[in-house]
């Protein structure tokens, strides 16, 4: 199809480049450099969408990032499909594929429009209202009506293919804004030599002025100058130019994100490159150059396909040479609409007429007006217009009151004004102040070493801007150059609300938020059920709440909120301006933080020996840990019981690297290690061990360990895998905040040693013929002792020590080692039955031995009391963490839940980990039908496993004044049974701990 | 009693090398590193030891005969020696004077990344800024790379030494092949 209504001699793109598109179907001839909104309009097609609520025909609005209506789908293919892509921003690309949105069959006729007719039944805040009755329709009929109705455009199902880079930046001067203020910031900052970062959304810096044919700068054109600025500013090495970028957060300490689009404008995305960019910026200063956007009128059927903002016009005619209609109407209470109506006249399209609220327009613009042969319709305004997929015509009326005149138009171009971007100011945490004379909010004051200029700041004097720009840029150093500026014309007048003819007493719909069909008449309603602040009113008409963000509807809200209210504008509040100032893709967000980015997984120096074994790993935090180890045919079950007998008769060996390690050293360590654990230090030889229970000030434990002394003034501290980072801040924060007076070092070791646990009878024999330098007989090195000396030629940290209730060994060898070192001990090993066993065996044998697990019998309210620990306190110690903690009156108060141990009246039945816990017969779980009685929770089950060893079913559970109750019977409700269990100790398996010594 | 076999080292990603017009990426050689802490009174005593002045300006670092200290924190450094067998002695000396002296050399490895996209790349994932003026050649410096810490050490002006806990040089690898091809 060819472009009927693309201009020759007009615009600024080659005629020659041509390029194919397609929009619901039907294939368009577009030019390079257009948008999909231009390439549009040059076919003549101004029905872009159909709004959210009501489904009314909605056309292109705009010509930039607040288009609240063309919303459209682009799909490159099933995988990058995205919704709501604004068709006034999207850059056309060769075999681009839009769908319109929100429509059912088609854009022309959609079904749901019925919703339109409906409007009476969907007032403000009809969701609060509507759907309140009957109670069980909730669930049932409104919820999945409203959620199938919700939403605007469809996400894609699959995962998203791209790629998305990440950049963090700093700079003297970020410029956020890159139009005629910007860019001569930039210039004047660049050469004080200052570092800058200049950014802008569009694909070519110039903004407004690209489209002012008449403004001279220095005797060249606007878009000459703008050309000559950016070669000037591209040539030097202390400034990064980024267009296609937008400034879309402003955080703390100056501190702004940027969204690049890298690719989006690319027929065929080169691969070597990201689609999007985020730039993590960290600016000195910040310049907010980032203009103003003009608002609409409010009037009655001001929403027709082909009623469009003046500027947007102008923009289509003068950057792109399309023409929006043949003949078109003007509605203003702004000179710049004149401009438009101007261009548009002198290219040839006919202008039906001026209509200006004003009753005295300047009179340079009505004698131009009457030059060209326009009619001006002064102190007039437009009551309603009709056309169903596109304006037909207006009915204009005199403002006060006289006859209606329908005049016949193709398109309405239409201004209220300007509104400056205030947007990353407000961002900012920078106060805004009301200029009544102009209605406008602007910077008032700044909280961040950040300045505005140009339109943003209410300056749309170019001299002024000029002037403002160049102090910006070059504080300071000496005046600038002076710029010369010639035939700029007028952005002054203002009309805010709504306008005559949809005031309080019209029952018109005239549109304040077109995204979300908020009408003026909605926002009275709102104000007259009570909602009298901005904040209410928005919530409950969803006014500003779009994609769009309000923003080119917030200032007419507030005005009509104001004027039900009988309020000053400021008095009634300005909602908050919330990141991001147009919508960025999660993924550009996310960037590098995908798949096996999304977060660190760390593994052991066996990890891989694990992994040719078979091993089946859980997640520990971050680390991969062997779970078990399944032989063929062996389900979870069957392995573990393989592996816990295997430990318990012969020997097994365990990966326990993941176990924190600190390093403490000084003079002071053993006062250190008094005073952050329980347990006394002081009189702990070099070579031994000591089981230590950590508590935090509130007398709760914290963390447990066993720490070994291995000089006088070194130990070596373990941790619990996931406590270790933990504990590490634990003590930095006491040490350097409350035990100023101790000598005493810490150095994290976790990943320093490989630690590789042989557990079993048969463990010494195993290891001795590798050892060199250290005597592993039972008496020379006992029980929860520690050694240096050499295994396999390197040197190690050789701990007696057991988690499993065997005699044992923790072989520490420096990392690099750890695999060869765990090979060396399983060659020799495995033809005497070493196995290797997982976490789960790991946790089975504790249990067996009713060894706690910090985290699993312990949930951040259990004492060293109530876990059976009072044997690890060291009561004659002046004080420790947690010393004074532990006398709380509910700390010692009776029914306390203690640890113990349960065995299930049937040997069989293995308990459920978190199943609750009741003294009495006949209680049932919830929710089963009354009358039962109801279940008062004494406890709960925090460890259960099977036995092999014992051939019963074994659990720990923390239990009401549990440690009285030894013998008693208790009950564990499920939901199909009852459960009888025996309150026992906590020890299960070899209760005089003498396998420990290598006996029994 | 049999001979003992010697256990072999296995460094992780030993050898690992990537390279492209703009960048290269590899796994740093095996070396001794000690994780020193003295406060202010011990430093004149720590001289003799290390052959020279440790550095006690934030940020710098000083190298003499293979040995290098990084300047961590009022009172930390990191000692970094190129031959993995020196830290024997290297512990030796120390543990003659008062300090904290622990071996790291296996809790840590090291990861050279230079080229002129260096630096972009590692501003991929370290907010540092990493500039000639803010960060010049033997500035060092405890810092975030993505999710994790790292010490971020510029050698010259386009080569970088990272130091990662050993469990998290996978990852660092990976976000750095990644954020490579937003480079050259």
């Amino acid at each position: 199809m060819s472009a009927q209504n693309r201009i020759k001699g007009h615009g600024q793109l080659s005629l020659a480049k041509t390029i194919n598109f397609t929009f619901d179907g039907t294939t368009y001839q577009g030019l390079e450099g257009d948008t999909l909104a231009s390439a549009l309009l040059a076919n003549g097609v101004h029905l872009a969408g159909r709004s959210f609520k009501y489904h009314r025909p909605r056309g292109i609005l705009s010509a930039g990032p607040e288009e609240p209506n063309a919303l459209v789908n682009i799909a490159r293919d099933s995988t990058r499909s995205q919704p709501n892509i604004r068709a006034t921003v999207q850059e056309l690309y060769d075999g681009l594929t839009a769908e319109s949105q929100n429509r059912w069959p088609s854009l022309a006729f959609d079904f749901s429009a019925i919703n339109d007719g409906l409007a009476p039944f969907f007032p403000a805040g009809f969701y609060y209202k509507t759907f309140k009755w009957p109670p069980k329709a909730w669930d049932k009929l409104y919820e999945p009506i409203i959620r199938a109705a919700a939403g605007l455009g469809k996400s894609p199902a699959e995962a998203d293919p791209d790629r998305y880079a990440n950049r963090y930046a700093h700079c003297d001067v970020l410029i956020a804004g890159g139009g005629i203020a910007g860019l001569t910031a930039a210039l004047a900052a660049a050469k004080a030599g200052k570092k800058i970062i200049l950014c802008d959304e569009n694909p070519n810096f110039g903004g407004a002025i690209l489209y002012d044919n008449a403004l001279e700068i220095d005797g060249l054109s606007a878009t000459e100058w703008v050309e000559k600025a950016v070669a000037e500013l591209a040539a030097l090495e202390n400034v990064r130019l980024l267009t296609r970028t937008t400034a879309f957060g402003y955080y703390a300490q100056n501190f702004v994100a940027l969204a690049e689009r890298v690719t989006e404008h690319m027929a065929e995305p080169d691969p070597a490159l990201p689609r999007e960019r985020l730039w993590q910026v960290r600016a000195k200063e910040v310049i907010l150059a980032t203009g103003a956007i003009e608002r609409h009128l409010v009037f009655a059927d001001n929403d027709r396909p082909g009623i469009m903002l003046a500027s947007a016009a102008q923009k289509y005619l003068n950057q792109y040479g399309v023409a929006i209609g043949a003949n078109v109407g003007v509605f203003t209470a702004c000179d710049s609409a004149w401009a438009a109506a101007f261009d548009l006249k002198k290219a040839g399209v006919n202008i039906a007429a001026i209509v200006d609220l004003r009753d005295n327009p300047p009179l340079e613009l009505q004698e131009k007006a009457q030059t060209c042969g326009i009619r001006i319709l002064r102190g007039y305004t437009v009551t309603k217009t009709s056309g169903r997929l596109r304006v037909q015509s207006i009915s204009v009326q005199p403002i006060n009151g006289g006859t209606v005149e329908q005049i016949r138009v193709d398109a309405l171009l239409n201004s209220a004004g300007w509104t400056p971007s205030v947007h990353l100011f407000s961002q900012s945490r920078g106060k805004l102040k009301w200029h009544q004379d102009r209605d406008l909010f602007l910077p008032d004051i700044y909280v961040q070493d950040c300045i505005s200029i140009g339109a943003c700041n209410g300056t749309f004097d170019e001299n002024e801007l000029i002037a403002e720009a160049q102090a910006a840029g070059n504080a300071t150093r000496k005046k600038a150059k002076a710029i010369r500026i010639e035939n700029q014309s007028s952005w002054a007048g203002n009309a805010i609300g709504a306008a005559p003819g949809a005031g309080p007493s019209d029952n018109v719909k005239a549109f304040v938020d077109f995204q979300n069909d908020v009408t003026a008449k909605d926002i009275r309603l709102a104000v007259r059920e009570g909602m009298h602040s901005i904040e209410h009113v928005k919530r409950f008409t969803t006014t500003g709440m779009a994609t769009d963000q309000g923003k080119l509807s917030n200032m007419h809200g507030l005005a009509i909120a104001a004027e039900q209210l009988g309020k000053n504008l400021p008095d009634v509040g300005l909602t908050t301006f919330r990141a991001p100032y147009t919508p960025v893709t999660f993924s550009t967000i996310a960037n590098h933080a995908r798949g096996p980015l999304f977060d660190p997984t760390r593994k052991t120096p066996m990890h891989q020996w694990a992994v040719d074994k078979g091993a089946v790993f859980e997640d520990v935090g971050p680390w991969k840990r062997a779970w078990y180890f399944p032989k063929a045919g062996e389900d979870m079950h069957a392995a573990v019981n393989r592996e816990c007998v295997a430990v318990r008769k012969k020997a097994g060996i365990f990966d326990a690297t993941t176990l924190g390690k600190i390093e403490i050293t000084g003079p002071d360590a053993a006062e250190f290690l008094n005073r952050l654990y329980t347990n006394p230090w002081t009189k702990l030889g070099v070579g031994r061990c000591r089981y230590g229970i950590m508590c935090r000030e509130d007398g709760f434990i914290y963390d447990d360990g066993v720490i070994g002394r291995i000089t006088d003034d070194r130990f070596h501290v373990t941790t619990t895998t996931g406590g270790a980072p933990r504990v590490m801040n634990h003590m930095e924060d006491y040490l350097q905040t409350e035990f100023t007076d101790l000598d005493v070092h810490l150095t994290s070791t976790s990943e320093q040693w490989a630690v590789i646990a042989v557990q079993g009878p048969l463990a010494r024999e195993i290891i001795e013929p590798l050892v060199e330098g250290i005597d592993l007989s039972h008496e020379a090195m006992p029980h929860m002792s520690v050694r240096e000396g050499k295994i396999c030629g390197v040197p190690t940290r050789l701990f007696r020590m057991s988690f499993t209730g065997e005699m044992g060994f923790e072989i520490n060898v420096p990392a690099d080692y750890g695999e060869s070192v765990w090979q060396a001990v399983y060659a020799q090993g495995e033809p005497r039955g070493l196995t290797p066993y997982g976490t789960e065996a790991m946790h089975v044998l504790r249990a067996e031995k009713g060894y706690i697990i910090v985290g699993q019998d312990t949930d951040g309210t259990v004492t060293p009391h109530d876990a059976g620990l009072s044997w690890a306190i060291g009561k004659a110690k002046p004080d420790f963490v947690g010393k004074r903690g532990m006398r709380r009156p509910d700390l010692v108060a009776e029914g306390r839940r203690q640890l113990v141990g349960l065995r299930t009246k049937n040997p069989k039945v293995v308990l459920e980990e978190g199943a609750q816990i009741v003294a009495t017969p006949g209680q049932t779980v919830p929710p089963a039908i009354p009358p039962a009685i109801p279940m008062k929770m004494i406890g709960f089950v925090t460890s259960s496993y099977w036995s092999e060893a014992l051939g019963h079913s074994i659990a720990l559970a923390l239990v009401e004044d549990g440690h009285s109750l030894e013998g008693d019977t208790l009950y564990v409700p499920m939901e199909d049974r009852t459960i009888e269990v025996e309150v026992s100790g906590c020890v299960f398996y070899d209760l005089d701990g003498g396998r420990l010594n290598g006996k029994n | 009693m049999a001979k003992i076999k010697m256990a072999k080292a296995r460094p992780p990603h030993e050898g690992r090398r990537f390279a492209n017009s703009a960048i290269s990426i590899e796994q740093a050689l095996p070396a001794s590193r000690i994780s020193l802490r003295a406060g202010s009174n011990e430093l004149a005593e720590l001289t003799k030891p290390l052959g020279f002045k440790l550095p006690s300006k934030p940020g710098t670092s000083k190298t003499k005969s293979g040995l290098s200290a990084l300047w961590l924190g009022p009172d930390e450094w990191l000692l970094i020696n190129n031959d993995p067998q020196a830290i024997s002695k290297l512990m030796e000396n120390l543990d003659a004077v008062k300090c904290s002296n622990v071996d790291i050399s296996h809790r840590n490895t090291a990861i050279i990344i230079s080229g002129k996209a260096a630096e972009d790349v590692l501003n991929s994932g370290c907010p540092r800024d990493l500039s000639l003026d803010a960060f010049p050649p033997g500035f060092c410096s405890r810092t975030l790379f993505g999710k994790i810490e790292i010490i971020l050490w510029r050698l010259s002006e386009n080569s970088f030494h990272i130091e990662v806990w050993r469990s998290y040089s996978e990852y660092l690898w990976t976000f750095l092949l990644d954020a490579s091809k937003d480079a050259g």
